[in-house]
């Protein structure tokens, strides 16, 4: 789970390119309301990256911040009439103060022990919101309006959401490849790599590590807001464990630690949930072969391997 | 999406031969999709039956109507509203689908239901129980035809107060629906003149051992237990009653939700003397014999179609003779144009007999308390229930809240 | 009526007596991922899968070749440990030398597969599995009534926990056991066959899975969701124990069970939930958990 990190090179600006004409090309050829849950993913799964991948920590609680995010989206559209970018905005801002909170508690361990701290922490979101009447329990917080671009443009209408949903997703893939290539980001690897060393070298490394934590905690509360928006509810399916596990699981088919990853591997998971929806269990199946398999064939995940391959950064 | 497809496929080998328009013309099918659990804990009990179940209502109205052409697919929505959702958009959006059947499970049901209004198609609900699809959330676009908690909870409570059960303790799944089936429960017990001594909710999904709640529900002293959950939950609870010798003495059991195929697969030997409410029983009358004979052979692993499934079939129906009676032109144009002409027409088939729909949405079908046969009263395969008490069609529906539901005209 | 916190006591002691009997599944669950995290560093999700397939093929062995309950709690651990070794050999072994998070992710992929096969070939319904007659009924003890079966249920586990701690805590095959997790290459210049050693760790540990399941399979309705339901909390238990504790996870799993019984009359909501704030304070109060050793 290394990503390498140079200067942003020619190769990624060819890749960022490519992605910006599919994007701007998809709609055309996909389901815009499929691209679009792909694209949330894709922030959620930038977001666990931006942990997991740069700075070592591998989460198994990021529903919590994903769910918050798509519960106070949804509540403060359907009660506070604002516009569009405001309740994302929201729902960004709940993931970070939750983040704090567990961010706190958990960024004292590392390694496995973190992965069970965060998954412990998330459980007990999760019964929170299967025990506060603002989240309807099982129902979920329905017909929630997809509202209006900064009060004007009306989001009804599918193109008009899914280049409101691209937008979105655009910043936050800029902000995140900001962050990366910060020295903040720098100093994050270092302590990746020889969290001791990056102490000795005057770093206050606990620092650092939580705000990693919290802005991975924003960005999984606007994908989760932004996934509100889009499907006009939010319920408890978005806090459940095995949303945690799949955030994984796309990172992981992605690569742990590429720019492109997380885009991909949202892609790929969330085409063959909606493909082989009629194969029943199956489903759950192939998914698990396609863990499998990773772990063993591709551990670098799809990008990653290509990277390799072709000898590039991506 | 692997319809979808399929179906794109199919469309431009279609335009490559015909001129648009033409194409349009020769196609006027009726598209249903059967969008239900496949996988998770509630596929037993709808799942691949229901899509039988509507198979057959097509098969044999395609029978009697030959030239109206009919077509149905199906999808997992794995229990997940946005699953949901997606598919339900997809199927509109994209492959021509006109209906949606089924949809267990509330979250995903509610889900549903806001998108068939967006996008004026038609909604046969069967496997959800939640009233507010006819209440709070009510649609002209929405058909709700099995059972809700409402029905569950009055069928049941009224008659186990009646026999003597006046002092209840719950045990409730922790999420809307139990609190729903609880709710509508205590209204009959108080009612009646019962009442309730206490309540357990459990956290759900995730609980197993049910025996602590088991005990403290015998200790409470009361006369009923009263079983607010569904599907494994519900079977785990009446195996451990069972091994706790809980029903001994003056305490019964009363499952709120349980269908014919939970019977089965608890055994009689574990689930003999449970109360239990469903609207279609398959050894009812002829009708409902019939019925069952003629698509037993297809049913999965040779199960006896429930409630739901069978009011999968009978929903189906009464929509295809809605749509084949305004054309299937008109009936794709507008779901709400249906669904107004289903409310008109008089309901009438094997599953349920002769039924009527209310403004509201609510099909209004009657309500059969059971008592499941010991082993030994059992004659044959699936002989399970003895009828106790039928609450009619009109009773056993919530009644119209008008201040809810903008279809009812006060 | 002696009363505790408004609850009468003699329904207190019956719901202690409950919890251990749920503590005894957490116990042996735990025990067996205990086993397999000490000796192979190795996080396996697949655990409540591979329990939920000893249920299931007790129930196969009755169902298809008509042999019962006693059979089985010998068959069924055999077979599924077999199946332990084939997952080992195959997929497992290749993780040992990379970061834990991997096995775990592994074999979090080995659980689905196995629970959708299951859920293909068998539904969801449930299959019944009866009580073996001669453990059926039970006694009224004057606060509650304990079916014979669940006492055996309690007795059955606290023997497997007691034997397989002998075996690695005191035995002279769990002392080189041990000695091959510290250093694999000494143990090896003993003329120890070291993969072959572990091939069978992962295998018992299975095993012990496998017979959790039979042990279960009368209680709960067989289906496929049955491991899913229990991994989550025994994952808990371990890492409240100390990760690859053998006397951490015991010790825990019918404590938990016991805690999470007394929570149930207090608060029935949270009785899943207890365990997560458990293991959330353990974590940060005492980081390798209750038994772990210091790192």
């Amino acid at each position: 789970m290394r990503g390498d990190v140079r200067k942003p090179s020619h190769d990624y600006l060819v890749g960022f390119l490519c992605m910006l004409a599919c994007i701007v090309i998809a709609p055309w050829v996909l389901y815009p309301l499929f691209l679009m849950r792909v694209l949330c993913y894709a922030i959620f799964v930038m977001a666990f990256n931006l942990l997991a991948g740069y700075s070592g920590l591998v989460s198994f609680g990021h529903a919590a911040f994903f769910g918050m995010g798509a519960y106070a989206a949804a509540w403060s559209a359907k009660n506070l009439g604002i516009s569009a970018e405001v309740a994302v905005a929201i729902g960004g801002l709940a993931g970070a103060a939750l983040g704090v909170v567990i961010g706190w508690l958990s960024i004292r361990r590392t390694g496995i022990y973190f992965a069970m701290i965060t998954l412990a922490l998330a459980q007990l979101v999760y019964f929170f919101c299967v025990q506060v009447p603002f989240t309807h329990g099982e129902n979920g917080i329905q017909q929630v309006p997809r509202l209006k671009l900064f009060g004007a443009i009306p989001l009804n209408g599918s193109m008009a959401m899914y280049w409101f949903t691209a937008g979105v997703f655009i910043l936050c893939f800029l902000a995140v490849h900001r962050i990366i290539h910060s020295p903040f980001g720098k100093v994050l690897q270092a302590i990746r790599e020889n969290e001791p060393r990056a102490t000795s070298l005057g770093h206050r490394t606990k620092t650092y590590k939580l705000i990693a934590f919290v802005l991975s905690a924003l960005f999984s509360g606007v994908a989760g807001g932004l996934l509100a928006l889009v499907f006009g509810f939010a319920t408890l399916e978005s806090v459940r464990y095995t949303t945690s596990g799949e955030v994984v699981l796309m990172a992981l088919v992605g690569g742990f630690g590429t720019v492109f990853g997380p885009l991909t591997g949202s892609l790929v998971l969330s085409a063959m949930e909606n493909y082989l929806a009629s194969f029943g269990s199956w489903v759950t199946v192939a998914e698990g072969a396609i863990f499998i398999a990773a772990v063993l064939a591709f551990r670098r995940g799809i990008i990653g391997e290509v990277m390799a391959k072709l000898k590039v950064s991506l | 999406m692997m319809i979808s497809r399929r179906s794109l496929i199919g469309s431009a080998a279609l335009a490559a031969t015909l001129p648009r328009a033409a194409a349009r013309a020769a196609a006027p099918g009726i598209k249903l999709g059967v969008l239900t659990d496949m996988s998770g804990t509630y596929s037993a009990e709808t799942g691949k039956g229901s899509l039988t179940c509507t198979q057959q209502a097509v098969s044999e109205f395609m029978a009697a109507h030959p030239g109206f052409a009919v077509e149905v697919i199906s999808a997992d929505h794995q229990n997940k509203p946005d699953v949901g959702a997606t598919l339900a958009r997809q199927w509109f959006d994209r492959d021509g689908v006109d209906v949606i059947v089924d949809v267990p499970t509330s979250s995903v049901a509610l889900a549903v239901n806001t998108v068939v209004k967006e996008k004026n198609k038609v909604f046969l609900v069967s496997g959800a129980a939640t009233p507010d699809l006819t209440g709070k959330q009510c649609s002209p676009n929405t058909l709700h035809w099995t059972y809700d908690t409402y029905m569950l909870g009055r069928s049941t409570g009224e008659a186990m107060v009646k026999s003597g059960g006046d002092t209840w303790y719950f045990i409730t799944a922790d999420y809307v629906f139990g609190h729903d089936l609880q709710d509508s429960t205590t209204l009959f017990i108080k009612q009646g003149g019962g009442k309730v001594l206490g309540a357990s909710a459990y956290p759900f999904p995730a609980t197993t051992d049910f025996s602590s709640y088991l005990v403290r529900a015998k200790a409470s002293g009361a006369k009923v237990i009263g079983l607010a959950n569904a599907g494994t939950d519900t079977q785990n609870c009446v195996k451990q009653a069972h091994e706790f010798d809980i029903v001994s003495g003056q305490t019964r059991l009363a499952a709120l939700l349980m269908v014919i195929t939970d019977v089965h697969a608890l055994t009689l030997q574990a689930s003999h003397g449970l109360v239990l409410t469903e609207s279609f029983y398959w050894d009812l009358n002829d009708r409902t014999r019939a019925f069952t004979k003629r698509v037993l052979a297809k049913m999965p692993n040779g199960f006896y179609p429930n409630m739901i499934q069978a009011g999968c079939y009978s929903a189906t129906l009464h929509y295809l003779k809605a749509a084949a009676a305004m054309g299937a032109a008109a009936a794709k144009a507008s779901g709400a144009a249906v669904v107004e002409r289903m409310k008109k027409m008089p309901v009438e088939d094997d599953v349920f007999g002769a039924t009527t729909i209310r403004d509201d949405g609510r099909h209004l079908v009657p309500a059969y308390l059971f008592q499941v046969k010991t082993p030994a009263e059992s004659k044959g395969p699936w002989d399970y229930y003895t009828l106790v008490a039928t609450t009619s069609g009109a009773e056993a529906a919530p009644p119209v809240a008008s201040e809810h539901c903008a279809l009812i005209k006060s | 009526m002696v009363m505790i916190f408004g609850v009468p006591a003699p329904l207190l002691l019956g719901q202690i007596l409950l919890g251990l009997i749920n503590g005894a599944f957490y116990a042996m669950l735990s025990l067996g991922l205990a086993v397999i995290f000490g000796m192979l560093n190795i996080i396996n999700f697949a655990h409540g899968a591979l329990f939920m397939t000893g249920a299931f093929v007790a129930w196969m062995l009755l169902h298809y070749a008509g042999i019962g309950f006693y059979p089985a709690l010998v068959l069924v651990p055999l077979i599924v440990g077999a199946l332990g070794v084939l997952l080992e050999r195959t997929i497992i072994a290749p993780l040992y030398k990379i970061d834990p998070i991997y096995g775990l992710l592994l074999t979090f992929g080995v659980a689905l597969v196995i629970e959708g096969l299951f859920r293909n070939g068998y539904g969801s319904a449930g299959l019944p599995y009866e009580i073996p007659a001669s453990l059926s009924g039970g006694a009224q003890l004057g606060f509650m009534f304990l079916p014979t079966y669940r006492g055996f249920v309690v007795l059955a586990a606290a023997i497997v926990c007691f034997a397989t701690w002998v075996t690695i805590e005191k035995t002279r095959l769990g002392a080189t056991l041990r000695a091959a997790t510290e250093n694999a290459l000494l143990v090896r210049a003993f003329g120890v066959n070291v993969p072959r050693m572990i091939t069978f760790t992962f295998a018992g540990g299975v095993a012990l899975a496998g017979f959790a399941g039979v042990l279960a399979a009368p209680i709960y309705t067989v289906n496929p969701d049955m491991g899913e339901n229990f991994i989550i909390v025994v994952f808990a238990v371990v890492v409240i124990g100390g990760m690859g504790s053998i006397l951490g996870s015991i010790v825990t799993g019918f404590a938990l069970g016991v805690i999470q019984g007394l929570t149930s009359v207090f608060y029935p909501e949270g009785a899943n939930m207890v365990i997560f704030l458990v293991m959330a304070f353990v974590l940060l109060v005492l980081p390798r958990g209750l038994f772990g050793k210091v790192a």
